[in-house]
C-alpha cells in the first residue's frame, strides 16, 4: 500500500479544496449548520436588541434548531454593508433595510411573498404604505418588521409658559410658540443634517403640507413650484426664530441628548426620548426636580395650508439571494412574526416601534401609557411616501439617499442660498435622477 | 547505508542546482520581485482596472448594467454637489498642507534643540499620528458638538462669547474645523520627517554662517531651507496625496454636511457608489482624483530624477 506522507496529504487536500473553490466561484463556508446571520441597526431602544440576543436566539435554537447570529451597526452604515454584501455575494443572510430601500436592492432579494401574505392574513393586514415600500413588480422583496412613527416630543410646561395649552395645530402657530420658546432659551431642536431618520421624516411632510411635491403622477419633476418655495421660505424664518441652529450638524441621536439634557423644548423623533426618560426616571429630571417623562407629551407634526402629513420610518427584513441558508432565514422570520414571539420584542419597545400589521394597534400595552397614544395608530395616517406623486421606487430611493429635499431646506436655513435658489437646485438634482438629464 | 549516501548525494545535487539557478540575476530578481508584483496586481491594479470599467458602465448594486461610455463622467461634471466636493477637496488639501508644513517645520526646529525630556517630548508628539483617525475624529466631533462642545463651554464660561460658535453647523466653519483636525493629525509626520532631515545638516555650516554675521532667520533661509528642500518636497507630496484622497476624517466629523458643504471627492463618491448603490457613478467620481494625484506624483518623480542627475 502506498504510504501517504503528511506533506502529500496537505498537497492533495489543498489542491482539491482549491479546485472546489474555483469550480464553485465561492469561498468555503465553515459550519454550514442551520445558522442565520441577521444584520440590524443599533436599536434606539437597546433593550430590544437584548431581546433578540438573549431571548430570540436561544428560543429559536430550541424551536427550530437555528443558530441566530445578531449583528448590529449604525443605521446610517447599513446601505454600505448591503451594497458590499450584494456585490461580493457574501454577508448576512438577512439585512434590515429602511424605508423604500427594498426597491434599490430588489434584484438581490429572495421573494418572501408567501411569508408576507401569511403574516398579513393572520394579523389584520400589513399597512398599505409598508406594502408599497416592500413590493416590487408584484412580489414582496422584503418583509416589513416594524414602523417607527415620528411624533414631536415636547415639554408641556415650557409650551404652557409660552402660551400653548396644547401642541400647535398649524405650522404658523408652531412658529409663534417657537419664537417665545427660543426667547426663553428653550429652542426647538430639529436635525437638518444628512441623516437617515429625523431629518427626512420632518422635511418631506413639511413639503407636502404646503402643497409641494417631487414629481407629478406621470413622473415629471415638479418640485420647483411656488408651494415649495413658500415652504422653504417659511422654514428658513422658522429656523432663525425658533430653532437651535446647531441642528444643521445633528444626526439622529443629537436631539435625544439635547432634549434629555434640557437644552431644547421639542423635537420630531421616534419615542426614544420618552422611552429613555421613562427608563431613566432617576437620572432625567425637570428643572423643578420632577421626573422628566412626566413633562413630555407627543403630537403629530402641525398642518400646513394643504393639510397635515407625516412620514414614519419603515424597518424591513430582506432575505438575501446570495444566502446559503435563505430557507432557514425565512423560517426564522416566520417564527419571529408569530404573535407570541413578536410580542416579546414589541413590548420592550414601549411603542417606539409599532407592528407592521394593524393587529398590533389592539395590544394591551397601549393601555399602560396614554402619553404613547399618538404612536399607536400613527402608521394609518401615512398617506404619502417619498417620490410622491409617483411611486416610492428606485429613483425616489436615490433622491432620499442623497438627502436632496433635506439639503434644500438646510441650504436656505443656513443662509447659504435664498429659498428660490435652494428649490431650483433641488429640482435640478431631482431632474438628473428622474430623467438622467 | 548505500541508500542513505545516495539520498544525501541527491539532496546536495538539488541544493546546488537551486543555488545555480538563483545565481542568475534574472531569476533571482524575478523571484524577489514576484511577490511584490503579485500583491500590486491583485490589490492595486485589479481594483483600479475594475474601477475604470465600472466608471464606463451603468452598474448599480445587484445589476451589472451596460456600457455607457463617458456618461458617468459628464453627469459628474454637471453635478453641483460634485463641483462643491471638488472645490472643497482642493481647499482642504491646500490649507491643511500649508499649516502642516509651517507648524511641522516650526516644531521640527524646536525639537532639534537640546532640552530636558527631549526624547519623551519627541515620542509623545507622534500620538496624534498613531491614534486611529476614526477615534481621534470622534473625539474632535465631541469637542465641536453643536450642543455640548467643550470649547464653546470654555469660551462661554471664560466670558469670551455670548452665543455658541457654529463649529460644525456652518458650512464654512465646518470646513475650517476639518482643516484644523487634519493639521493636528498630520503635523507630527511633517515634524518627525523634517527633524530627521535637520539632523543631517552639519552644524559646521550654521557655525560658519554665524561667524559671517548671519542672524537666525538668515541661517534658516540660506542654510537650513535649501538643504531641507528635497525632504520637504517628498513630505509635501506624500501629504498632498493622503489629504486629497482623505475619507475617514470627514466621514466621521461631518458626514459631508451641513447641506453637503464639506463633502470631499472621496466621501461623495462613497455616498453615491456605496451608500446609494450607484457603483458606476461612484467609480467615475472617485476617478476624478486620479489625474490630480498623477500630476503630483509625476512632479515628485521628475524632481527626484533631477536630484539624482545633479
Amino acid at each position: 500500500m502506498a504510504r501517504i506522507t503528511r506533506r502529500k496529504f496537505l498537497q492533495y487536500s489543498g489542491a482539491a479544496g482549491m479546485a472546489g473553490i474555483l469550480a464553485s466561484h465561492r469561498a468555503p463556508v465553515f459550519a454550514q449548520a442551520n445558522q442565520v446571520h441577521i444584520l440590524r441597526w443599533n436599536d434606539f431602544v437597546p433593550a430590544a436588541d437584548k431581546v433578540l440576543r438573549e431571548v430570540f436566539a436561544p428560543e429559536v435554537q430550541k424551536a427550530l434548531g437555528i443558530k441566530l447570529n445578531v449583528e448590529t451597526i449604525n443605521a446610517n452604515d447599513i446601505p454600505a454593508r448591503a451594497t458590499s454584501s450584494i456585490q461580493s455575494g457574501n454577508g448576512p443572510d438577512i439585512i434590515m433595510v429602511l424605508n423604500n430601500y427594498p426597491h434599490l436592492y430588489a434584484s438581490a432579494a429572495v421573494d418572501v411573498s408567501a411569508l408576507a401574505d401569511e403574516v398579513g392574513k393572520a394579523q389584520g393586514g400589513i399597512y398599505d404604505a409598508n406594502a408599497q415600500l416592500n413590493r416590487v413588480g408584484g412580489k414582496w422583496v422584503a418583509m416589513p418588521w416594524s414602523v417607527v412613527p415620528a411624533c414631536v416630543a415636547y415639554r408641556k410646561s415650557w409650551f404652557e409658559e409660552a402660551g400653548a395649552k396644547s401642541f400647535p395645530k398649524t405650522w404658523k402657530e408652531y412658529h409663534e410658540v417657537g419664537k417665545k420658546l427660543k426667547a426663553a432659551k428653550h429652542p426647538i431642536g430639529q436635525t437638518l443634517g444628512n441623516t437617515f431618520g429625523d431629518a427626512p421624516t420632518f422635511t418631506y411632510p413639511l413639503l407636502w403640507s404646503y402643497g409641494g411635491q417631487e414629481v407629478d403622477a406621470k413622473g415629471k419633476v415638479v418640485l420647483d413650484s411656488k408651494e415649495t418655495v413658500e415652504s422653504v421660505r417659511f422654514m428658513a424664518q422658522f429656523w432663525k426664530d425658533a430653532h437651535d441652529e446647531g441642528g444643521l450638524a445633528w444626526d439622529d441621536s443629537n436631539n435625544n441628548r439635547a432634549f434629555l439634557s434640557g437644552d431644547i423644548s421639542a423635537s420630531l423623533n421616534g419615542a426614544s426620548i420618552y422611552v429613555a426618560a421613562l427608563n431613566g426616571a432617576d437620572k432625567f429630571k425637570t428643572e423643578k426636580g420632577a421626573p422628566l417623562h412626566t413633562d413630555i407629551a407627543h403630537s403629530l407634526l402641525p398642518a400646513g395650508p394643504k393639510g397635515q402629513h407625516a412620514y414614519h420610518t419603515a424597518f424591513n427584513h430582506m432575505v438575501m439571494k446570495y444566502s446559503k441558508n435563505a430557507k432557514g432565514a425565512i423560517e426564522f422570520l416566520r417564527w419571529a412574526h408569530k404573535k407570541e414571539n413578536y410580542e416579546k420584542w414589541f413590548t420592550v419597545q414601549k411603542g417606539f416601534a409599532v407592528g407592521p400589521t394593524k393587529e398590533w394597534e389592539n395590544h394591551p400595552m397601549w393601555k399602560n401609557d396614554p402619553v404613547m397614544a399618538p404612536f399607536r395608530t400613527a402608521p394609518q395616517a401615512q398617506k404619502r411616501l417619498m417620490g410622491y406623486q409617483g411611486q416610492p421606487n428606485q429613483k425616489a430611493a436615490e433622491a432620499w439617499n442623497k438627502f436632496i429635499v433635506t439639503v434644500m431646506y438646510a441650504q436656505a436655513c443656513s443662509g447659504k442660498s435664498k429659498p428660490e435658489e435652494a428649490v431650483k437646485w433641488a429640482a435640478g438634482e431631482l431632474g438628473k435622477i428622474y430623467t438622467g438629464a | 547505508m548505500n541508500e542513505a549516501i545516495a539520498a544525501s548525494g541527491r539532496r546536495v545535487q538539488r541544493v546546488s542546482r537551486l543555488t545555480r539557478i538563483l545565481e542568475s540575476e534574472k531569476v533571482l530578481a524575478t523571484a524577489l520581485l514576484g511577490p511584490g508584483v503579485i500583491i500590486l496586481l491583485v490589490f492595486i491594479a485589479y481594483p483600479f482596472v475594475m474601477a475604470l470599467w465600472y466608471s464606463l458602465t451603468s452598474i448599480r448594486v445587484g445589476d451589472a448594467g451596460q456600457f455607457v461610455g463617458l456618461a458617468n463622467f459628464s453627469k459628474a461634471i454637471q453635478d453641483t454637489i460634485f463641483q462643491q466636493a471638488f472645490k472643497n477637496t482642493v481647499f482642504y488639501t491646500f490649507w491643511a498642507t500649508i499649516f502642516k508644513l509651517a507648524l511641522g517645520m516650526w516644531l521640527a526646529l524646536l525639537l532639534n534643540r537640546h532640552f530636558r525630556f527631549k526624547r519623551i517630548v519627541r515620542a509623545s508628539m507622534l500620538l496624534p499620528f498613531i491614534i486611529p483617525t476614526v477615534l481621534s475624529a470622534f473625539a474632535w466631533r465631541w469637542m465641536f458638538d453643536p450642543t455640548f462642545s467643550v470649547m464653546n463651554w470654555a469660551l462661554y464660561h471664560g466670558g469670551l462669547i455670548t452665543d455658541r460658535l457654529p463649529f460644525l453647523s456652518s458650512g464654512d466653519w465646518a470646513m475650517w474645523c476639518a482643516v484644523v483636525v487634519n493639521t493636528w493629525r498630520g503635523m507630527p509626520f511633517f515634524a518627525i520627517t523634517l527633524l530627521a532631515g535637520l539632523q543631517t545638516i552639519s552644524p559646521d555650516l550654521h557655525e560658519a554662517a554665524a561667524l559671517d554675521g548671519a542672524n537666525a532667520w538668515h541661517r534658516f533661509w540660506h542654510v537650513t531651507w535649501p538643504l531641507l528642500l528635497p525632504v520637504t518636497l517628498v513630505v509635501v507630496v506624500f501629504s498632498v496625496i493622503q489629504t486629497f484622497s482623505d475619507f475617514q476624517l470627514i466621514y466621521v466629523l461631518t458626514g459631508g454636511g451641513p447641506a453637503n458643504s464639506t463633502h470631499l471627492i472621496a466621501t461623495y463618491a462613497y455616498q453615491i457608489g456605496v451608500g446609494s448603490g450607484l457603483l458606476g457613478e461612484g467609480a467615475a467620481l472617485s476617478l476624478f482624483m486620479f489625474p490630480v494625484l498623477f500630476a503630483v506624483v509625476w512632479v515628485q518623480l521628475r524632481y527626484l530624477k533631477r536630484m539624482d542627475n545633479a
